[in-house]
């Protein structure tokens, strides 16, 4: 049945949208699995990835009311918090070494995404960046999604390319790949109508690539799209990175329904592998496929390994978008836990820097 | 591996040598032709019942669990009545057809009790009572001082039904002497199977991997397994599980022999510690090997208790064709600390979205209703 698509992969040739609906459509698990694991591989022979990370949300208020969002709150309601730049710095902690600090549990990388603020101006972000780049210089920060950025692009009054050469100038390494949901319109506008477009998500992101940020890319499925509607947010992407080469890591997110407004069921593991290795196939130019531990479970992101994806994340320390809709998951893990995973999944544990540069080999 | 139609039964040499070396994928893709082979029609099965544990009393005190209490201990209990009868009542308001009943290893209790419970629960109710694990059997029959075999008869003629597979561990007696020096060994976990399939019950067996045991251990106690259903034909299911550190005595970093009343003094217990749970990949190689050497065990369960709904999804597709049960109640697992709690409905709606059709069943796997 899939002869000729994998006859197409083995021999490196490119998969169009149509193969994409037959791999999804097909009940052939493992042909589509092992076909990813193959690709893989070729790419990044028996290692996995994972970093010493550590997420932080500045603030969950937010203008927009994305209807598959328990994180969000409105300024003033219940649970709706807001961290000083004297907090930010608190939570990558650090013991004083010298003149300079250490960041806590030795994260190399923070990950900062919050909400859409209706107040903050665009200095206190710069302000945000600036200082965690002083207090913790060897710190990567991956911080803005898109949509953040747009955001910021409106209220600073710059446009896309001088916004991000601000936050680039003041230490902004690199950018997340969230907001992207699912691309197709009607499906925008049943998730997430205040949102910014899908064009605009990837007018930010080729703008960021141009200004020499690397980002990811990330894909919300499993609430209302189907696999047209993926295969179509796959391709854009594929057409994008054609172009720009910006994309690290593709990151699909399995949809969490618990009290969010959509609400529905969680995927099913099957879904989640499935959407792992086909993203493995058909994003030929993307060098990595990340099973993001905290949405897809330690479990299934053990098993993508074997499925397509070469990253498992990281440590992450603290997690509240993902946990506000009912993660199942904790909220960390350790270097041990990681490790020991990857083993377990027969590949070799790579701790990596936010470009993917080997920083540990366990072998 | 082999694509031959021809179904060959697996030798323990090349059993042994899947469980080490097998690439996932394909042991995976062997186990899932196989019980598409048993169960063509794309069916997944799971009954509707209540794990009832008249007491977490018990004397034998396994290292690898969590639930047990000393006699003496503040949160220590029998299970009055009332309370039995009324987790019955909402069980079969639930749509239930049966309760798992288990507990500990309860000095004071008799075989009067055993007998008295059964029979109580018999006249109130029509429900179907799979109970009393092989320890719990063999525990009974010591203690009033007569044979395996009269000790089932009696508790079947109480209206004991069917027998849960539990207590197996690991039938290796290496194992078992460091996980659970005081539990019965081995044999006679299989000779009240034996028995028990002689009086006409059928049982299900389980198997407890993760801890200590190696993968010739794996071997040994599928071996015994598949041996005993080729001689009674006894067993419905076979369920193989994780064990689950969390609580435990052997889970404990470091542990060193702990009070909590074991008796094991002067005893130079060997006592390794396990920190963590067996991988996804971990578990689904062993229920995919399970399925493959298990050829005359017709159903193989995928224990979403420990592996949580999405993994026990992807077990559909290396092997499993059943769902376990709904567990309107369980105790033994969440002591450990691991609670993935299920509705019906998340069991129903995540067996639809493996890809499988879901059905209500009853002890003995006929199918009662579909959804």
């Amino acid at each position: 049945m899939l002869k000729r698509i994998e006859n197409k992969v083995l021999s490196g040739g490119r998969l169009t949208a149509a193969d994409a609906l037959r791999l999804f459509e097909s009940d052939d698990l493992f042909t589509v699995g092992r076909l990813a694991d193959a690709v893989a591989r070729k790419k990044n022979g028996k290692k996995a990835y994972f970093i010493r990370n550590r997420h932080v949300n500045p603030t969950n208020i937010c203008v927009n009311r994305c209807r598959f969002c328990a994180f969000s709150r409105s300024k003033g309601q219940e649970g709706a918090f807001e961290l000083t730049i004297r907090e930010i710095i608190e939570k990558l902690g650090g013991r004083q070494k010298g003149r300079q600090h250490t960041a806590l549990h030795g994260i190399s990388e923070v990950h900062i995404v919050g909400g859409l603020h209706p107040d903050w101006p665009f200095d206190y972000y710069l302000e945000m960046i600036a200082t965690i780049k002083k207090q913790f210089p060897k710190l990567h920060i991956k911080a803005f999604t898109a949509v953040e950025i747009d955001y910021l692009a409106k209220i600073s009054g710059l446009d896309l390319y001088s916004t991000l050469v601000a936050l680039k100038a003041e230490g902004l390494d690199s950018m997340p790949g969230g907001g992207a949901e699912i691309f197709s319109p009607e499906i925008r506008e049943r998730l997430c109508p205040e949102k910014i477009s899908g064009e605009r998500w990837l007018e930010v992101m080729e703008i960021a690539h141009k200004a020499g940020i690397k980002t990811n890319a990330t894909m919300l499925y499993g609430h209302v799209e189907n696999y047209r509607h993926r295969i179509d947010h796959i391709m854009r992407l594929r057409r994008l990175q054609d172009k720009t080469g910006g994309f690290q890591a593709f990151i699909p997110l399995a949809y969490h329904p618990r009290n969010t407004e959509m609400q529905g069921g969680y995927t099913s593991g099957i879904d989640d592998l499935r959407t792992i290795a086909i993203s493995r196939l058909m994003l030929d130019n993307f060098d990595h496929i990340k099973a993001y531990w905290i949405m897809l479970g330690e479990k299934i992101s053990q098993l993508a390994l074997r499925f397509g994806a070469d990253d498992i994340d990281g440590t992450i320390i603290e997690e509240k978008i993902t946990h506000s809709a009912g993660g199942l998951t904790g909220e960390q893990m350790t270097v041990d836990q990681l490790v020991n995973l990857i083993r377990k999944a027969g590949r070799i544990p790579v701790e990596r820097d936010s470009f993917y540069k080997k920083l540990r080999v366990y072998s | 591996m082999t694509r031959s139609k021809k179904i060959e039964r697996l030798g323990n040499r090349q059993a042994l040598s899947l469980l080490k070396k097998a690439d996932i994928l394909e042991l995976g893709q062997s186990a899932d032709e196989r019980r598409k082979t048993l169960h063509p029609e794309g069916v997944v099965t799971f009954v509707i019942d209540r794990n009832v544990n008249y007491t977490n009393v018990c004397v034998n005190q396994c290292t690898f669990c969590a639930f047990w209490r000393s006699g003496d201990a503040p949160d220590a209990y029998i299970l009055d009545d009332a309370t039995l009868f009324s987790k019955i009542e909402e069980t079969l308001g639930l749509g239930g057809t049966q309760i798992l009943l288990q507990g500990g290893l309860h000095p004071d209790l008799d075989l009067d009790y055993y007998t008295r419970l059964l029979q109580s629960i018999k006249r109130r109710f029509d429900i179907n009572i799979h109970g009393f694990s092989p320890p719990e059997i063999c525990y009974i029959a010591d203690s009033s001082d007569i044979t395996i075999r009269e000790a089932l008869q009696i508790l079947h003629n109480a209206g004991l039904d069917s027998i849960p597979g539990g207590g197996a561990e690991i039938l290796s007696d290496r194992v078992r002497e460091i996980l659970s020096p005081k539990k019965i060994k081995s044999s006679r976990w299989l000779e009240v199977m034996e028995a028990a399939h002689g009086l006409g019950m059928r049982t299900t067996a389980t198997m407890m991997f993760g801890s200590i045991e190696t993968p010739e251990d794996i071997i040994t106690h599928l071996a015994a397994v598949r041996d005993l259903q080729d001689r009674t034909g006894g067993f419905t299911a076979f369920i193989p599980w994780s064990f689950q550190p969390g609580n435990t005595e052997i889970g404990k970093k470091g542990a060193k022999a702990k009070g909590k009343g074991s008796g094991g003094k002067g005893q130079n217990r060997q006592l390794q510690t396990v920190s963590s749970a067996a991988t996804a990949v971990e578990y689904l190689r062993v229920l995919a090997l399970s399925r493959m050497y298990l050829d005359n065990i017709p159903n193989i369960q995928a224990s979403w208790v420990t592996q949580g709904l999405k993994l026990a999804q992807v077990a559909l597709r290396f092997g499993a064709n059943d769902f376990g049960s709904t567990m309107i109640e369980e105790n033994v697992v969440a002591s450990t600390g691991v609670s993935y709690r299920v509705s019906q409905d998340d069991i129903v709606n995540g067996i639809k979205s493996a890809g499988f059709r879901p059905a209500q069943r009853d002890t003995c796997y006929n199918i009662l209703k579909y959804f």
